[in-house]
């Protein structure tokens, strides 16, 4: 055990699918790029992707955090909350605190920050979808993400051995609410600004935790502004190898998200032992350091950055990304269109429909999902124990390509699933190809937005291909 | 099941039946007058007769006061009756049962579906308010999962089982070419069938039945009385229904090869009319294709063919016009269309045609067994659903 915070567990989400900027450029022409960011699903957005890392990150963690913050510069709602959706889908008891930290990038290392000094551990989940004008730099430039840490004291992955900051009211980057992207100032005027608070704010931590320049083996930059960020690193005299790729050639910049999955990614990299800096620019600079423990070796997150980036589906078109970033107007097809999801029925399931808690029969053992009161074998009433099932494994009984369901990415692909572990449910199969669904293909649950009606979000869940089986195909009899 | 049957005692004397189809210029009311006047001119009744009557819709109306506003009819009890697809069939079996129990002299049977007001191609009956948990797929996506289901029980290939759907339509179409109250009266060839544009799975948009506006109704009276109305009554052998308990969505051991609903109310039906071997006691069958896979299932769910057999036998033409039974001689809801709350007494009306000798030449079935013509109805979708089953008989004993 340690005296000092630290990171306990940690998780980043890249969402399935990639934009190539020559899907861009092959339409509204210009010099094409090797440039790629990820795209969040229709069927995803900030709320379902943080609780795709939170739950990855829980995973590896001992017990429940005492508080969870979610931050977030792109929430589902403005007002309400939108952690208390992820505690329930995380199945958290009733007393760990639920709340947002939402409305700018800095938000989230604020939340961050912040959880590393609560009693108790804290669950920080930062998720982040942006965009920018059709062939802006601000376009291909962005990407959507999500990344969570328990922090707090305890064992660590990683100790926070010093922090520090700057703050400064200077307009940057700015984004009036319920515009789609933002906008920005003169790039140079934020360039010399951030350079001049980045390099105070960095002195000053390394000298309060007694480190030099040359004891770093990881630096991360994250920033709203690329031309800071590497006249900042040029200004220092680093170590070849020292300076981490801040992925936004691959993944684009993802906003709140992004200084959460450049940590995660240094953390997957790390030997214990070693110190990595993370320096986050915006609207002002918040420095960490924290220095990676012997317990890393064994707690790094299942799918590290690297192997996130490297597992992508590169198939998506132009149109498609407009059309669910809701830029491109397209016609919807002639099926009413969905109900919204019921508020009083969607408390009383709230187990179900967030935490995938179905039951179990205690008399003859059968599974139920959704959880039913009555046993579809012995009938017994009321005799049912609570059995969360999010992370089990599955795999196909039968499916259809439904052609003709309202869906904003048709076609819809329905699968009937039956558990390993026990247990049949049905759902949508989604990040899938449809030409390769087939029976007996493995599958795992993933928390998605159903439907949207009345500006409520409906979220549910729904099943995706497990990766080692995408590329896959038994013959067809 | 435990249920005693009320085996010749009642008996239909008349019947009506519009036509099925895209009936932009009539109303529900509209077709309720049609069908409900061809009754009563077909029974040779004044309305003054009938004593009570029970109306099956799905989404055309609420209270049995859609059915006395359309037709003026005063102070007689009207029942509405819902139980999805099956809701025509569930008016004709209450409207018996009422009958048979003795409160009632006369009854009559109405179903009426006006679908085509919607604005929608396919159905969209909206459920009770809910936590939106539930799998939204169309109809034809739910009854398609039948397919990859059946082919890795059984081990048949899928386009093997394509070919039998093929089959089935085009046999449907066949029939239907035949009956002009039908939706499609056109022979389809069978390769346009199996190329037709993908809608759901496996199926094309010939696998679906046709959505429809229409009506049906039926008069029934106690079997000692038909003979003061008719000199060819139809008298009911068995009426059975079965609801099941919809856990085929979470039930592990629910496999989307069958309808446990069919087997249980065919297997009762068969108890109550004394139906021993019904590919022989059988004269026709007119089952719910609501999609080309659903008509497959149901030959094994109804006993014609054995487990694993249908694709064969399908393709062998068993179920065809001129074959050993034939199956869905109007056309079925395939051809003649599916106003959801008519069909299964547009089912009836068929029987009601064949088994008195009445159909088209064309379509005129040849008497064999007992003379009994079996119907099928069923609402739902794989996993949970309703079955009804019915046998009616030219014949008294």
């Amino acid at each position: 055990m340690s005296d000092d915070p630290g990171v306990l567990a940690y998780a980043s989400y890249l969402p399935h699918h990639r934009l190539h900027q020559a899907s861009i450029t092959g339409v509204l022409g210009g010099k094409p790029g090797k440039r790629a960011r990820t795209v969040a699903s229709y069927d995803e957005d900030t709320t379902t992707m943080a609780i795709e890392a939170a739950r990855a990150a829980l995973r590896a963690n001992q017990g429940d955090p005492a508080s969870l913050l979610f931050a977030s510069s792109f929430p589902a709602y403005a007002d309400k909350t939108n952690a208390t959706t992820l505690h329930a889908a995380l199945n958290l008891p009733r007393q760990v605190r639920a709340s947002d930290q939402c409305g700018s990038v800095r938000s989230a290392v604020a939340a961050l920050l912040g959880g590393f000094h609560q009693s108790g551990t804290t669950l920080v989940a930062m998720s982040d979808t942006r965009v920018g004008p059709a062939g802006s730099p601000d376009e291909i430039g962005s990407g959507d993400a999500a990344a969570a840490f328990v922090v707090g004291y305890g064992d660590p992955v990683a100790t926070l051995v010093g922090t520090a900051s700057a703050t400064a009211e200077f307009l940057d980057r700015w984004r009036a609410p319920g515009d789609a992207w933002s906008a920005s100032w003169e790039e140079r005027f934020g360039e010399d600004v951030y350079l001049e608070l980045a390099t105070q704010t960095f002195e000053d931590a390394c000298e309060r935790a007694s480190i030099g320049v040359g004891e770093i083996d990881s630096l991360a930059i994250s920033g709203l502004s690329p031309r800071a960020a590497k006249r900042f690193t040029a200004s220092l005299d680093l170590t070849d190898g020292v300076l981490a790729d801040d992925l936004s050639a691959a993944i684009g910049y993802t906003g709140a998200a992004h200084a959460g999955v450049q940590l995660a990614d240094a953390l997957d990299r790390a030997d214990p032992g070693d110190v990595i800096a993370l320096v986050v620019l915006a609207d002002g600079v918040d420095v960490l350091l924290l220095r990676a423990t012997a317990a890393l070796a064994d707690r790094r997150q299942r799918e590290s950055v690297a192997a996130q980036i490297a597992h992508t589906d590169d198939t998506l078109d132009y149109a498609s990304f407009l059309t669910w970033k809701g830029l491109l107007q397209r016609p919807q097809p002639r099926r009413p269109n969905p109900e919204r999801a019921v508020a009083p029925a969607s408390y009383r399931g709230v187990g179900w429909k967030f935490g995938f808690v179905g039951s179990a029969c205690e008399k003859c053992g059968t599974r139920h999902l959704p959880p039913q009161r009555v046993c579809l074998s012995c009938h017994a009433v009321d005799a049912m124990r609570d059995e969360p099932m999010a992370d089990e494994p599955a795999r196909i009984a039968t499916y259809t390509i439904d052609h003709l369901a309202f869906s904003p990415a048709p076609p819809t692909v329905g699968v009937v699933l039956d558990f390993d572990s026990g247990g049949r449910f049905s759902c949508e199969l989604t990040d899938c190809d449809p030409e390769t669904v087939h029976v007996g293909q493995r599958v795992e649950l993933t928390f998605r937005k159903i439907s949207e009606a009345s500006g409520i979000h409906n979220y549910f869940w729904k099943a995706r291909p497990i990766h080692a089986d995408t590329g896959g195909k038994e013959a067809q009899r | 099941m435990s249920s005693h049957g009320i085996k010749d005692r009642v008996a239909i004397i008349g019947m009506g039946c519009t036509r099925f189809a895209e009936h932009w210029d009539k109303s529900a009311e509209d077709l309720m007058v049609d069908a409900v006047t061809q009754a009563l001119d077909s029974a040779g009744v004044d309305r003054d007769a009938i004593d009570a009557y029970w109306l099956g819709t799905l989404s055309s109306g609420n209270s049995g006061m859609l059915l006395s506003k359309a037709l003026k009819i005063d102070y007689k009890p009207i029942t509405r009756v819902e139980n999805f697809c099956a809701s025509g069939s569930e008016s004709f079996r209450n409207a018996c049962y009422a009958v048979a129990s003795g409160a009632y002299d006369m009854v009559m049977a109405v179903g009426v579906e006006k679908l085509k007001d919607s604005g929608y191609s396919g159905l969209t009956t909206g459920g009770a308010p809910d936590d939106g948990t539930s799998l939204s797929l169309t109809a034809p996506a739910s009854f398609s999962m039948l397919v990859p289901a059946y082919a890795e029980k059984y081990g048949i290939a899928r386009d093997e089982i394509k070919r039998a759907m093929t089959r089935v339509a085009y046999k449907n179409h066949y029939n239907g070419a035949r009956n002009s109250l039908a939706q499609f009266q056109q022979e389809v060839p069978e390769e346009k069938i199996s190329n037709a544009t993908t809608v759901a799975g496996d199926l094309g948009v010939f696998d679906c039945s046709g959505v429809s506006d229409g009506s049906a109704a039926a008069i029934i009276v106690r079997a000692e009385d038909a003979h003061k109305y008719t000199d060819k009554p139809m008298y009911v052998k068995a009426l059975s229904f079965a609801a099941g308990p919809g856990t085929g969505s979470y039930d592990p051991n629910y496999d989307y090869t069958t309808f446990e609903e069919v087997v249980q109310s065919s297997k009762d039906a068969y108890q109550q009319a004394g139906v021993d071997d019904p590919g022989n006691d059988l004269m026709m069958a007119e089952v719910h294709d609501c999609f080309t896979p659903t008509e497959l299932v149901l030959m094994e769910d109804l006993g014609f063919s054995a487990r694993g057999e249908v694709v064969a036998d399908t393709l062998a033409n068993k179920y065809a016009l001129d074959g050993e039974l034939p199956v869905n001689p109007d056309g079925g809801l395939k051809s003649f269309g599916h106003p959801i709350g008519a069909s299964g007494l547009r089912m009836l009306y068929e029987c009601w045609l064949q088994l008195r000798g009445e159909a088209p030449p064309e379509r005129q079935i040849k008497q064999r067994g007992k003379q009994y013509g079996l119907t099928h109805n069923l609402g739902g979708r794989p996993g949970e659903c309703v079955s009804f089953v019915s046998i009616v008989g030219a014949e008294k004993g």
